[in-house]
């Protein structure tokens, strides 16, 4: 539900990370924080547990640079992803413009994946929201462990819908903003869609 | 407590009316800054003494709060619990959920009470809350200037 504020000239967005637990959602909004222009960006939140596991959301908000007169901020926003943090990913999860998934691409986390994914779907579904009409990119991480899935086999299992993807190795800052261009892009793209016709 | 409105679009004019409306109310609660905040943590409007105050982590953090107490609330039967009050040792906040589904903010100190507080938010959350019905009920005027915005602005947005 984006918020356009013709008084202060901005466009406002909000984008969702999701996925599994320690997938590196916290960890691509830490590195968005570490490089990026101080000018260009609030002050980085996260309500975490004392083992920095996030309890409750991260938060940090962007400017982007204007188009057309109109400055864009983006509310970026991880939600917590183990499981039975449940209810707090759908208050997150309200009134997302765009959803980045970060899928951890180890073997062993393939199953983890799978039920976030599907946790994502059903969520939004409540909202009378879907993947088909949502804006969304999946961001493959971890790429640089050994012990990872091949691509193909990613992009079969967690990508049926052909968003856009990248890989990244999120605490080397890898894959990061190429993942956070392509979404706001889309959210962008679809929000002129919406109300610009 | 879903949004009950879709893409929010405010005018000058809009944020105007909404900027009088809290500094009144701060003027008649004796606070020092009211807000009024949407659920997905944006700032709509805001009055009074803002200086050294994040604004943006302020209004997300409320919303994350409103959501959570929201929760909390259906869990032990209620529809919602109707106002929130956070008491510091020198500042304090209101906090409330318009019927709008609007979250307003109160700031106040000393100089104020809970009691004032929430006696005026009563009073001025009906009138704040007409201004924002029709805001969000009105067809959304002039996008002529969001319709102008091409492919390849985006592209040179998000190239810097």
């Amino acid at each position: 539900m984006s918020f356009i504020n013709y008084a202060a000239r901005e466009i406002n967005c909000k984008l969702v990370y999701y996925g599994p637990g320690l997938g590196g959602k916290t960890t691509n909004l830490q590195q968005i924080y570490a490089r990026i222009d101080p000018k260009s960006k609030g002050k980085l939140i996260s309500l975490a547990t004392r083992t920095e596991r996030t309890l409750f959301f991260d938060f940090l908000p962007l400017d982007l640079g204007t188009v057309r007169g109109f400055k864009t901020r983006f509310h970026l926003y991880t939600v917590p992803g183990q499981v039975f943090y449940d209810a707090s990913r759908k208050l997150i999860l309200k009134g997302a413009d765009g959803v980045v998934f970060v899928a951890d691409s180890q073997v062993e986390r393939m199953e983890a994946n799978l039920e976030s994914l599907e946790n994502l779907e059903e969520n939004l579904a409540e909202q009378g929201q879907n993947l088909d009409t949502l804006p969304h990119v999946m961001q493959y991480n971890k790429r640089d462990l050994p012990n990872v899935v091949s691509m193909t086999d990613l992009q079969a299992a967690l990508n049926k819908r052909n968003a856009p993807w990248c890989e990244a190795c999120a605490t080397k800052g890898i894959g990061v903003f190429e993942t956070l261009k392509a979404s706001a892009k889309l959210v962008l793209t679809d929000l002129k869609k919406k109300v610009g016709g | 407590m879903d949004t009950p409105w879709g893409d929010l679009f405010l005018f000058a004019e809009d944020e105007q009316r909404l900027v009088a409306m809290l500094g009144h109310l701060c003027q008649d609660a004796k606070a020092r800054a009211a807000f009024l905040v949407d659920q997905n943590g944006r700032l709509i409007a805001a009055s009074g003494d803002t200086t050294g105050l994040d604004t943006t982590a302020l209004a997300s953090l409320v919303a994350g709060g409103i959501a959570a107490t929201g929760s909390l609330a259906r869990l032990v039967g209620e529809r919602a619990f109707s106002g929130l009050f956070h008491e510091g040792e020198r500042s304090h906040l209101y906090i409330t959920v318009l019927d709008e589904g609007l979250i307003l903010v109160v700031s106040f100190d000393r100089s104020s009470s809970a009691g004032l507080v929430r006696f005026r938010v009563r009073r001025a959350s009906e009138e704040i809350g007409q201004v924002f019905t029709e805001i969000t009920g009105r067809v959304a005027g002039p996008r002529a200037e969001l319709a102008q915005i091409t492919d390849e602005d985006i592209e040179n947005l998000l190239s810097n």
